[in-house]
């Protein structure tokens, strides 16, 4: 029967055929997940701080504020503010290249012209001390700002106390 | 309107008000307690000023004009708070001509005890003339006229001459509506304010800028007699005091100070600057000729000396001073010689400012957390406060010496607003309290002296 066993052959192929033809479409089976690998992250390098030798964020982070502070109506240096000056002349005998503008500021309650004065007092008491702590003269010049140039803004001494301030600015 | 009580001459009526408002020379009147009640404004009726003629002029027409004009001699008056000027709409009849008697039965009704009657008139070279009949309603007399020809475009100033005349026809005493302001315009946040100097009349209008904000300008003053202002600036970061010619709109720098001058004030004279020069934290009064700029210090004292005042005379300079201890008024002569106390009350005393009249001295007091303006007699006595709110500082007077002007800073709020500045006036009863308008916050106000 060979021509019979032909037919079936010529048959189950057929079968065959179409049932792969429908077959292709079914998606094929995922692959094995990718081997997850844990493991630590090596320890930050340590690159020091962000800011230059010598700038005013080095002399903060240093000497730990750029300003002093006031009583109202004195241009008298607290001992904060001689500790904080301190420092601060510390730092900059060690970056003799510097040379700094101390600004004098008042809080709102003087009058204008006076405060100019006033202004004027605390910057050169600021410039006197760090004179005598060795900073030359010639490094540092001041101005007043009277109360032209408040950082604080409230009717009260929280606010008035933060402006009554002498402030290093490095030129 | 206020009532009449008595059929009483408006110049008597006047001369009564001005008996309250002269400290010092009527005898039972020194001190007034700001509380009361104001006197009583004399009623006065200024209709609309006739139109003689139809031309176009750049300010607008003559109608536009004669309209416009009445209601800027209204606008002064008024806020003189010596006078009240009647509402159009009681007017019983409009007068049409301002060269015959008005008929006073008209008037009386209506309470008016002054009446003006105005005209405009197109002149044949393009200019206007002004010109203004003032009445007295009870007497049915005539009592003073002024005609005044200008350019079209001056027709404030031609108004602001008017007033003046009413004013001083009416009460004795020189007018100041025809005078200007310099003060500080301030824009921007509290942390990084710009100022800029600023120019205006009294009444607000004509504003304009002399200086473009690029650096902090402070205290401007006007000359006595010249078209100069002196100031404080940080121009270039170094502060100083500067020269400002209004004509040439140059700016220059006064002296050769090695450190910061500050605090500006012309002699009467105009031939001099007081200043303070700061050297080494102390600061001293000097003066600048300014024909030769020699300078003479006037000051020695360790302490903060500083805001020099002339007397009107010129032989006299008050001050404020810290060297007892808190700050306080002194009075010298002119020479630095013969330094006295003469600020004594509770609290601390600041910016004094000889009257132009002489008798009072006007500052600021810093007690009980506020800054108020008060003024005292040259001897220390006789001290009044017209001013009660937070911060009120730096007076200047109105050239008649009858009226204060100062700059007000209100209390910050809780979220760190607030704290706004402007210009106010105060008569020195303490009355009659305004805001000056102006197009942004302002401070630091100074009235120069009569145009004239």
């Amino acid at each position: 029967m060979q021509s019979n066993g032909t037919f079936r052959k010529i048959l189950v192929g057929l079968i065959l055929g179409l049932f792969a033809a429908s077959c292709a479409k079914e998606p094929p089976p995922p692959p094995p997940p990718p081997p997850v690998v844990e493991e630590e992250v090596a320890p930050p390098v340590d690159t020091g701080p962000t800011y230059q030798e010598g700038s005013l964020e080095h002399m903060v982070a240093l000497a730990g504020a750029d300003r002093v502070f006031f009583a109202y109506d004195s241009d008298e240096l607290v001992n904060a503010a001689r500790e904080t000056l301190r420092a601060q002349a510390e730092w900059l005998n060690a970056y003799r290249y510097v040379t700094v503008t101390i600004e004098g500021h008042a809080d709102e309650r003087g009058t204008r012209e006076y405060n100019l004065a006033l202004g004027d007092r605390r910057a050169v008491a600021v410039r006197n001390y760090l004179v005598a702590l060795g900073v030359s003269p010639s490094r540092i010049s001041i101005i007043s700002y009277g109360k032209e140039k408040p950082v604080s803004f409230c009717s009260n001494e929280s606010c008035w106390s933060q402006n009554r301030r002498g402030v290093m600015v490095l030129n | 309107m206020t009532k009449m009580k008595h059929a009483a001459n408006p110049l008597c009526m006047v001369l009564l008000i001005l008996a309250f408002l002269v400290p010092g020379t009527a005898q039972a009147v020194v001190t007034v307690d700001i509380n009361q009640g104001n006197v009583d404004p004399l009623p006065i009726a200024i209709p609309k000023f006739i139109s003689a003629g139809a031309a176009d002029t750049n300010a607008g027409s003559i109608e536009e004009l004669s309209i416009n004009i009445g209601r800027i001699i209204e606008a002064d008056l008024e806020r003189s708070g010596l006078f009240a000027p009647i509402t159009h709409d009681a007017f019983i009849s409009v007068p049409a001509n301002s060269d015959i008697r008005p008929r006073f039965a008209n008037w009386r009704p209506i309470g008016a005890q002054a009446l003006v009657v105005g005209k405009v008139t197109p002149e044949p070279d393009g200019r206007i003339s002004v010109e203004f009949r003032l009445w007295d309603i009870f007497a049915e007399s005539y009592m003073t006229g002024t005609r005044y020809t200008g350019t079209p475009s001056s027709w404030r100033r031609l108004a602001h001459l008017i007033a003046d005349k009413i004013y001083e026809r009416l009460t004795g005493e020189k007018g100041y509506f025809d005078s200007r302001i310099v003060y500080i315009a301030e824009t921007g946040p509290k942390s990084d304010r710009t100022k800029r100097l600023a120019m205006m009349d009294q009444d607000g209008a004509n504003h304009r800028f002399l200086s473009d904000g690029e650096y902090l300008v402070l205290t401007p003053r006007f000359s006595p007699n010249k078209q100069e202002i002196t100031y404080f600036s940080y121009f270039l970061d170094t502060p100083r005091v500067y020269l400002y010619d209004i004509d040439t709109a140059r700016h220059e720098i006064l002296g050769e100070f090695p450190g910061m001058t500050f605090a500006p004030r012309f002699s009467p004279d105009g031939n001099y600057v007081a200043i303070t020069f700061a050297e080494n934290g102390n600061s001293d009064i000097y003066i600048m000729d300014l024909r030769t700029r020699a300078v003479q210090r006037l000051t020695t004292h360790p302490g903060i000396d500083t805001s020099p005042s002339f007397s009107p005379d010129g032989n006299y300079i008050v001050f404020n001073s810290n060297r007892g201890g808190s700050q306080q008024l002194y009075v010298m002569n002119r020479d630095g010689s013969n330094i006295k106390r003469i600020s004594f009350g509770d609290g601390r005393y600041a910016t004094p400012v000889w009257s132009p009249r002489g008798d009072l001295i006007a500052f600021t007091k810093i007690g009980d957390g506020k800054f108020r303006i008060g003024v005292m007699r040259p001897s220390g006595e006789g001290e009044r406060l017209l001013t009660d709110s937070w911060q009120d500082e730096g007076p200047t007077w109105s050239p008649n010496g009858r009226v204060i002007m100062f700059f007000r800073q209100n209390k910050y709020t809780a979220t760190g607003a607030g704290g706004e500045v402007s210009i106010w006036s105060v008569d020195l009863t303490g009355y009659n309290e305004r805001q000056i308008p102006t197009p942004f916050e302002a401070s630091d106000p100074a009235w120069s002296p009569p145009l004239r």
